[in-house]
């Protein structure tokens, strides 16, 4: 925790924090207890009670306590922690606000301890004669300390209140875990939902744009086979017509190729890995040593890495040649591509590489990047099989 | 020349039609998924079959397994795979049902060269192969040791032009060999894979397949 000093913003928030948080834990807590004859008006209350004690400390402190997501019910564990936290609270904040209050209040006393002797009024009927300098310059003294250590004292009695509040308002460690448990499994959905989106849009092509420049490239290429006979002018234009759908048709394949390719689910990646591979226009050796399938997912993934790879290079790295090792061990399997090129890539520059990283986290896959200046560049990725 | 057809694409079944038609061959039946071509290739026994590879009901690789049973059960068949890729596994489970030639594996792009595409099939229905070169690229990938590997980077270019189906003429032209040259080559190429002189083209289909099975079978 780091040391507030005596006339931060800091310290005037801590302080009012524990402060504020005497009159409203007084008056929770007070009405917790009255409810308590009235359990079904105190069950449809606590979570308003609750509402207001972490607005105090979203205000004070800028701490978020994570909202329990179960609804209020007896059953519940954590509507008995929040009733725990509203009687509780009163009593931490009564010690807390008057363990602050003396500190601020004992640094302003001890700090103006020198004004009775100046004012002429009626001498002081006190334990000490603040007529004598050295009484005063030890209140001063200890009024200088406890200045410095007031900020400190709230400081440490609005973490008490927070980690109570935590404790005691938040979710706890059960709910956590369930919630990790959540997010895992809607992350998973999530990710699945993309492959079969792919999937999707690569057979909507297929089934139709793809079936449909085929046949106009072959109208083309009959007209002009066969029309033998017409103008020149007409003759050229049909075969333009033709080689521009002919390359339509090569840009097309190439994408949806990249998309997710059927054979992917057929065959498995090993055979997916030859069309990326044998795309690429510098030449790629290929190795695969895989002992079993991976999930769907991890061999999309592990396609999309390849994919992406050769396409980084084709475009950046002005390589002569590239090697790409894919190999299953045990439970993990691992990717490997190498280029021969100028280097230099980086994981925070360019979509591309900052894609991949992104997908293969979304499996709790590693990522290492080898790229320096001058080539050559390595990018090795472990995947979890399962 | 008796043509079945397999496509389930209308657009592009009724192209092809009207393509072989204008080409002088006669499409006895054609048919939009892989059972009816089995029927129609056992009620009409045709002189080539033409399937795409992915047909209903699974839209994956139904084509090609109707391909496998047909040269399994009329054993010289000529058969050729259209597809929108092209896949090295693909073209080796149709050429290790293949002890002979007349087999083809080429991209839906190439019937746009319309005389290429005759050409194509009227080899394949003779007899030969007729293999996408982006197969053959694929094929070249992988880097195991083998028998291939004894052969010169030259051996190695012809090799796969044959895989292509590539007459010598054709060859020479695609290197800038003279003929002569070619023939060199493609004899270092039988020497090397140890195949027994054979009548005709066999001995070349022969090195074909002995080149697509060594290079895609792990």
């Amino acid at each position: 925790m780091k040391v507030p000093r005596p006339w931060s913003a800091r310290a005037w928030l801590d302080t009012g924090h524990v402060m504020i948080g005497l009159p409203v834990a007084i008056v929770l807590g007070g009405l917790t207890l009255v409810l308590i004859v009235a359990p079904p008006l105190l069950r449809r209350r606590l979570p308003w009670f609750t509402r207001v004690q972490r607005s105090r400390f979203e205000a004070f402190l800028g701490v978020h306590i994570p909202p329990v997501q179960t609804p209020s019910q007896w059953r519940s564990p954590a509507t008995w922690r929040q009733i725990g936290y509203h009687l509780l609270s009163p009593i931490v904040g009564l010690a807390a606000a008057f363990l602050v209050a003396v500190a601020w209040g004992g640094a302003i006393v001890g700090l103006l301890s020198f004004l009775p002797a100046k004012l002429s009024g009626p001498p002081l009927e006190f334990v000490f004669d603040l007529r004598d300098n050295r009484v005063v310059l030890l209140f001063m003294v200890i009024g200088l300390v406890l200045m410095v250590l007031a900020p400190i004292l709230a400081r440490g009695m609005a973490a008490l209140d927070l980690s109570v509040a935590r404790t005691l308002l938040g979710p706890s460690r059960s709910e956590l875990g369930q919630r990790i448990e959540t997010l895992t499994e809607s992350r998973a959905g999530v990710i699945d939902a993309a492959d079969a989106e792919r999937r999707r849009i690569e057979r909507d092509l297929h089934d139709g744009a793809q079936q449909r420049l085929v046949s106009l490239a072959m109208n083309l290429g009959l007209a002009r086979a066969t029309l033998t006979d017409l103008p020149e002018p007409a003759k050229e234009a049909i075969a333009q017509a033709h080689e521009e759908a002919k390359q339509a048709l090569k840009e097309l394949r190439d994408f949806v190729r990249g998309l997710h390719p059927a054979v992917l689910n057929d065959q498995g990646l090993d055979a997916a890995l030859s069309g990326v591979a044998a795309r690429a226009p510098f030449p790629v050796k290929l190795h695969v040593d895989i002992e079993r399938r991976a999930t769907p997912t991890i061999e999309a993934v592990a396609f999309f890495i390849v994919s992406e790879a050769l396409t980084n290079i084709a475009k950046h790295a002005a390589a002569t040649k590239a090697e790409i090792r894919v190999r299953s061990e045990r439970d993990r399997l691992h990717v490997l591509v190498y280029d021969d090129g100028c280097g230099g890539a980086r994981l925070d520059a360019g979509t591309g590489l900052r894609g991949l990283a992104q997908r293969i986290d979304s499996v709790d896959g590693t990522l290492r990047l080898s790229s320096p200046l001058g080539g050559p560049t390595t990018i090795e990725v472990d995947l979890p099989c399962e | 020349m008796r043509v079945v057809l397999a496509e389930d694409s209308v657009l592009l079944r009724e192209g092809l039609i009207r393509l072989l038609d204008a080409s002088g061959m006669e499409v006895v039946a054609a048919v939009d998924e892989a059972e009816g071509l089995l029927r129609a290739a056992e009620e009409h026994r045709p002189e080539l079959v033409i399937t795409d590879v992915r047909m209903p009901p699974t839209h994956t690789d139904e084509g090609l397994r109707a391909a496998l049973v047909l040269r399994r059960q009329q054993p010289g068949l000529p058969v050729l795979v259209l597809s929108q890729y092209v896949e090295e596994r693909y073209a080796a489970q149709l050429l290790a049902s293949a002890t002979n030639g007349g087999v083809g594996y080429l991209l839906k792009d190439r019937v746009a060269d319309v005389a290429e595409f005759i050409d194509a099939l009227r080899r394949v229905a003779s007899g030969g192969t007729a293999l996408d070169p982006e197969v053959v690229a694929q094929l070249l990938l992988r880097g195991n040791s083998d028998p291939l590997e004894r052969l010169t980077p030259r051996e190695h270019e012809v090799l796969g032009l044959m895989a292509e189906g590539r007459s010598n003429t054709g060859i020479g032209q695609a290197l800038v060999l003279s003929e002569g040259a070619v023939g060199k080559h493609i004899g270092n190429i039988f020497t090397k894979l140890d195949l027994p002189p054979a009548e005709g083209d066999h001995r070349r289909v022969l090195a074909v397949l002995q080149f697509l099975k060594i290079r895609s079978l792990p």
